[in-house]
């Protein structure tokens, strides 16, 4: 049965677009049918981080208001044939996304794909509300900073009160997923550890992305980071989100970006 | 930075946990929708015990931690010495 995943955070920045990317492209590769939808209306960027801003149509709202077939607006992606990108609109008021709309275009899609990951814009207002409706499961995105953790915990109550499976008496399954994680400096106690976060929100983990200069190298040539680098850290840490979220038992472990002696002498590559 | 504030400097992550800690508590009682749950517990707590016994509104700490697996609520109040045997 299709599943419907928001990733959704409150806060702005911490990552919600390129782990949306990200988790599906790793969906994709392990032959799931995945679809990503891009929620965040009037501020599109997931065609963007994904490499098809210049095949963009037709998109959510023209699909939502009748206007264009589902069909019309779905982008295949070039590099893998199961996975799909519905964009948000650039031009279009977030008022656009009516619930018996949203509701419509999900259900649809649910007989097309085996995971529907709904990219949340940031905030709490109609987009948000919108792109967690529906959902099945939530992973929500923290950064280890009080500001993302404290927005974090603002979007776990609204998970637990204002979704459609929370307000039929249901519980929404919810995944931690922190990110830019530095683990050295959460050793020397300059940042919030995986723990803290864990005690403060309560919720369990489905991963610790790293910090790591291959997520900006991923974005910069429109390649999700488990497609442009699958054996970087982030992506290898995406991959095992992944796994947990399928219901494997993984063990946690925080990938490091190895660098040889050459590595360190030169630093990066060019990307 | 001079040497000493160097080896004195207190590392900010467990004040960043602290603050959060606190904030939380206090705003998972608004946002739930129910009003500040902690601060209507607080009224209430207190009314009862002035019944007995005469206690200032300051004096009582009422605190209530979440966690996964339990909640706990921590009441403390304060309860004036008797009259005269502070005199």
């Amino acid at each position: 049965m299709a599943k419907v995943l928001v990733v959704t955070s409150g806060k702005g920045g911490v990552g919600k677009t390129t782990s949306s990317a990200a988790l599906g492209a790793a969906l994709a590769h392990g032959g799931e049918k995945v679809v990503v939808i891009d929620f965040d209306v009037g501020l599109r960027n997931l065609d963007l981080v994904m490499g098809a801003e210049r095949r963009v149509v037709f998109d959510l709202i023209n699909v939502v208001q009748g206007d264009a077939k589902l069909n019309q607006a779905l982008i295949r992606d070039k590099r893998m044939e199961n996975l799909s990108l519905l964009p948000a609109s650039q031009t279009r008021d977030k008022d656009a996304l009516t619930e018996e709309g949203v509701a419509r275009v999900l259900n649809e899609l649910r007989e097309k794909f085996d995971w529907i990951i709904c990219d949340s814009p940031a905030g709490i207002e109609r987009g948000a509300t919108m792109a967690m409706r529906h959902a099945d499961v939530a992973v929500v995105v923290t950064n280890p900073e009080v500001s993302s953790v404290r927005d974090s915990d603002r979007i776990i109550g609204l998970l637990d009160s204002k979704t459609e499976l929370a307000e039929k008496g249901g519980r929404i399954e919810k995944h931690l997923l922190l990110t830019r994680y530095d683990p050295a400096r959460a050793e020397r106690g300059e940042m919030l550890k995986v723990e803290d976060v864990l005690e403060i929100l309560s919720i369990p983990l489905i991963g610790i992305i790293p910090e790591s200069e291959e997520v900006l190298r991923a974005s910069n040539v429109g390649s999700p980071v488990t497609l442009n680098n699958p054996a970087s850290a982030p992506g290898r840490a995406y991959f095992d989100a992944v796994r947990r979220l399928k219901g494997e038992t993984v063990e946690l472990t925080i990938p490091t970006d190895k660098k040889g002696l050459f590595g360190k002498l030169f630093g990066r590559r060019a990307a | 930075m001079s040497l000493l504030s160097f080896f004195n400097r207190r590392t900010s992550a467990p004040v960043a946990r602290e603050r959060l800690q606190i904030l939380l508590a206090h705003e998972r009682g608004i946002v739930g929708g129910k009003p500040d749950l902690v601060a209507q517990l607080r009224e209430e707590i207190l009314a009862v015990v002035r019944r007995h016994v005469m206690v200032e509104q300051d004096n009582v700490q009422v605190k209530m931690n979440r966690d996964s697996d339990i909640s706990t609520l921590e009441i403390e109040i304060e309860i004036p010495a008797p009259a005269g045997a502070t005199a």
